[in-house]
């Protein structure tokens, strides 16, 4: 939050990521022959390779842990550097379980994943919230994960991730909606994700920038399976929040996709009123990085364009380092009104956090 | 302004499921048959101009979740040729927007011959100036069944 | 008298404002129209195996689209018989003469450059180019050709460029944006050497297929779709280009974006901007910002469209984007097709307008 006025308000952090310091971690969770695996194996990490090592990008200045850790991997430093401004985080852990294509070792490391957040992030701080990790090449059992934990108070979301086998409107993924429809869970699709297919639907790029430039467009192309397939209307309770993906795409988005279903909606007809209309009722999205205009006035118009300031979730992606930071890029240029909305209300909103104490819900870290 | 009573067509000349684009007062309007009844649509989509009336006859398509199909009134919906907007041809309604996006449509009617020729005072006793009904650029006979719209 | 109780298409419109159409497309009427301009030893392939691309259908789309004929206008089909755009005649009559335009780009969409064979591709790429000047350019002086090239094989694309260096009517060379490889890479660089040599843009045109889905989490299940995000392989492709420095090391190059949609290119400069800020160090090879190449290279025309839901928006975006980027077209005979006088929902500026409309491709494309 360098540079930036404090904020009136705790607000509430959507996007954090806690980080496994090693795989040995895990052990403990696991059953003897998952155990054995890995060190027979010689499996010694499942860190993916979103945010290379030495890249700016990857970690904010001073949040490497001094044990040696990746970033976001000490609660300690993340109390420093994240907790003490926030009232609640939401954690989103990226190791990466999802690349495992054995269905039986995904499974064991998700549920291995989200005990160890339990004991090691949630147990320790109440400042902290989870999402659930689960094997989403097999929805049956990411449904299963679901359920495993999907009355715990401290996981509040289903964490997929951006880049799937397949689109995850097509209705074999439909199992872990109804999951997270049964628990009053939303569903983050946060960027990352297996690499199947190139991140780029004309191949793949040489650099890593292009790679993450081109992550905005495996959210867009999410967003416009999750509404041709009709799962909102399957699953009318379901939200879905869009996590690191960018923001200022979705209105050029909305407005070629409500162009399109007008002259072809026959083809997916229960499609039955404009896609903006089902994306602003279902969707959020969290504003780091938000990828916004420099001005004042070009934020404006930017909102204007979005057509609703509750459709943005304060994120601060900690421990990642953007260009700018959102208080920075956004929530300077918006009203008072509107910033309460981003930081906190809308949040409120969408996760299932809890009964608030004061009118600035601080209750006792207030 | 008085309606004005426009012979458009013989009945054969419009089979069911068939159409007849006819330019009436410098507007071009399509004139279709569904099931024995007429319908006329001014050939010009609301979106942008499109000429309607060439569009295709479809049925519309509804679903109650998806993987569920059920298939409307099959022929009686017009696909824009060119965006592929539905509109109704029974109302000139759209389907996207119904109350504020639709086509101007006319009543139509059949009419023997006879009655165009000999009934002219009865037709204008109806409120409607005389026509160009009789005129000799589409010859009406008295035995013909005539489409005839109202402008 | 019956007042004209006959069949006339619906009124045709006149505008003052010149209007150079950068997208307009005739179609090869069949195979049969290329043999003459094809070499014994290709026609016998075409006779033995003849197309083979990525598509697993003899013939069709594995995304149907919403009309046949390529997904034409239901009323662009020639009463003389052939597929939509493959009588010169009748494009006048619908298009050139009804809305007078005095330009029209043609990009000729035959699937020359999906072919597997490289040699064929070749093969097919000079047939078009040749049937374009005797059937297209050479028949109405207010027809431009885009040079169909063999363009995953950039030596190969290369050569026909050089080959129709010199031939009038050739204003660009043709590349869809659904690229075996993002277009930034070094296969493709003959092309664009030889593109920048003769001062020919290249211009980048909605279609294409090839084995990378559409979306990087596979192939979704509907035309809505595909259709919607080939926006995304554009974006892909300005990624691609940018970051791989091709402006830097073609310095004249120029690339036109035709048919994707333009509202997107606003926030992707925002994006891209914002990393080249962090992430410059992994890409030394570039000496500016992302959103300078572009403004700098790079061109787009207007259809389809973009239809915000509050039309007033799309002042907005234009003023965002930069009048100066956009170049008028129609799509015709697409179903997607924008009349000129009705495309843009709102009111432009006078200025905006003869930019829009006519200058700006005017200074891209030299005529
Ligand atoms: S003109 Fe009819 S749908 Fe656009």
């Amino acid at each position: 939050m360098n540079g930036a006025p404090a904020p009136p308000i705790r607000p509430i952090d959507c996007d954090v990521h806690n980080a496994v310091p090693s795989i040995e971690v895990l052990y403990p969770y696991l059953e003897d022959h998952w155990r054995d695996y890995l060190v027979e194996r010689g499996v010694t990490s499942l860190e993916p390779n979103y945010y290379p090592r030495g890249l700016p990008i990857s970690c904010l200045p001073g949040a490497r842990p001094s044990s040696g850790g990746p970033p976001g991997s000490d609660l300690d430093l993340l109390r420093e550097q994240v907790l003490g401004g926030v009232r609640y985080a939401i954690l989103n852990c990226l190791y990466s379980i999802q690349s495992i294509h054995n269905e039986d070792w995904a499974a064991a490391m998700a549920t291995a994943l989200n005990q160890w957040q339990v004991e090691h992030w949630l147990d320790l701080d109440d400042r902290l919230r989870a999402s659930i990790v689960v094997p989403v090449r097999s929805p049956g059992r990411a449904a299963e994960e679901i359920e495993r934990w999907g009355d715990h108070p401290g996981f509040v979301q289903v964490l997929l991730l951006a880049r799937s086998s397949t689109p995850y409107g097509k209705r074999h993924h439909w199992p872990i909606y109804a999951a997270a429809v049964r628990h009053r869970l939303p569903v983050g699709i946060h960027a990352g994700g297996v690499t199947e297919n190139p991140i780029l639907p004309v191949g793949w790029p040489s650099h890593y920038v292009e790679d993450y430039a081109g992550a905005a467009q495996v959210f867009q192309t999410q967003l416009v399976s999750l509404v041709c397939e009709g799962v909102f209307g399957k699953f009318p309770e379901l939200r879905v929040v869009l996590t690191e993906s960018g923001v200022t795409w979705l209105p050029a988005l909305l407005w070629r996709l409500d162009k399109n279903w007008k002259g072809l909606r026959s083809e997916v007809p229960w499609v039955d009123r404009p896609p903006s209309e089902i994306v602003r009722e279902h969707v959020r999205l969290t504003v780091q990085p938000f990828d916004g205009p420099r001005t004042a006035e070009g934020v404006r118009r930017v909102m204007d364009h979005l057509g609703s300031d509750e459709l943005l979730l304060f994120s601060s992606d900690y421990p990642h380092w953007h260009a700018r930071d959102p208080y920075e890029s956004c929530l300077r240029h918006l009203s008072a009104e509107s910033q309460r909305r981003v930081l906190r209300e809308n949040s409120l909103a969408t996760y299932r956090l809890g009964p608030e104490t004061g009118p600035d819900g601080d209750g006792e870290h207030g | 302004m008085k309606k004005k009573l426009y012979v458009v067509a013989e009945v054969d000349e419009i089979p069911p499921g068939g159409r007849k684009i006819v330019e009436i007062e410098r507007r071009s309007i399509g004139v279709f048959n569904i099931n024995g009844e007429y319908f006329a649509l001014r050939n010009a989509c609301p979106h942008a101009g499109g000429p309607l009336c060439r569009g295709l006859l479809t049925g519309f398509l509804r679903s109650s979740e998806p993987g569920q199909y059920t298939y409307l009134r099959r022929g009686e919906f017009l696909r824009c040729p060119w965006h592929q907007w539905e509109f109704d041809i029974r109302t000139g309604q759209s389907w996207l927007d119904p109350d504020k996006t639709r086509v101007r449509t006319y009543q139509t009617r059949v009419e023997p011959g006879q009655a165009l020729l000999e009934n002219e005072v009865e037709l204008m006793g109806s409120g409607l100036t005389k026509g160009p009904y009789v005129a000799e650029t589409y010859p009406v006979h008295i035995d013909g069944r005539y489409v005839v719209l109202e402008l | 008298m019956v007042e004209g109780v006959a069949e006339r298409a619906p009124e045709r419109t006149r505008r003052r404002t010149t209007i150079i159409d950068c997208d307009v497309h005739n179609s090869v009427p069949s195979d049969a129209a290329l043999r003459p301009y094809l070499p014994a030893r290709w026609r016998r392939y075409l006779d033995l195996v003849g197309h083979k691309g990525y598509h697993s259908l003899e013939r069709g789309y594995a995304y149907p689209k919403i009309s046949p004929g390529g997904g034409a206008r239901v009323d662009a089909w020639p009463p003389s018989g052939g597929v939509p755009g493959s009588d010169l005649d009748f494009m006048r009559e619908q298009l050139l003469d009804n809305y007078g335009i005095e330009i029209a780009v043609l990009n000729c969409l035959y699937r020359a450059g999906e072919q597997l064979n490289d040699e064929y591709a070749d093969a097919l790429a000079t047939a078009i180019n040749d049937w374009q000047v005797e059937e297209w350019t050479g028949r109405d002086s207010r027809l431009r050709a885009s040079m169909v090239v063999p363009y995953e094989a950039g030596d190969l694309a290369a050569k026909e460029i050089e080959r129709l260096a010199g031939t009038p009517g050739f204003v660009q060379v043709l590349v869809l944006p659904r690229t075996r490889e993002p277009l930034g890479r070094r296969r493709y660089w003959p092309l664009y050497e030889a593109a920048e040599h003769y001062g020919i843009p290249v211009g980048i045109h909605f279609a294409g297929l090839t084995g990378n889905p559409i979306t990087s989490s596979g192939w979704p299940s509907y035309y809505l779709e595909d259709h919607t995000v080939m926006a995304q392989a554009f974006q892909s492709q300005v990624i691609s280009l940018i970051f791989e420095g091709v402006f830097e090391r073609f310095p004249r190059l120029r690339v036109a974006l035709v048919e994707g949609g333009f509202a997107w290119m606003v926030p992707l400069l925002w994006r891209l901007d914002d990393l080249y800020e962090r992430l410059h160090e992994e890409v030394p090879h570039l000496r500016r910002r992302p959103s300078e190449y572009v403004r700098e290279h790079m061109r787009m025309t207007t259809q389809p469209m973009e239809e915000p839901e509050r039309p007033h928006h799309l002042l907005d975006l234009i003023e965002q984007l930069g009048p100066e980027m956009l170049m008028f077209s129609t799509d015709y005979p697409h179903w997607d097709f924008d009349d000129p006088n009705r495309a843009f929902q709102v009111r432009l500026p006078e200025e905006v307008k003869s930019k829009v409309f006519h200058e700006n491709a005017r200074g891209f494309y030299g005529f």
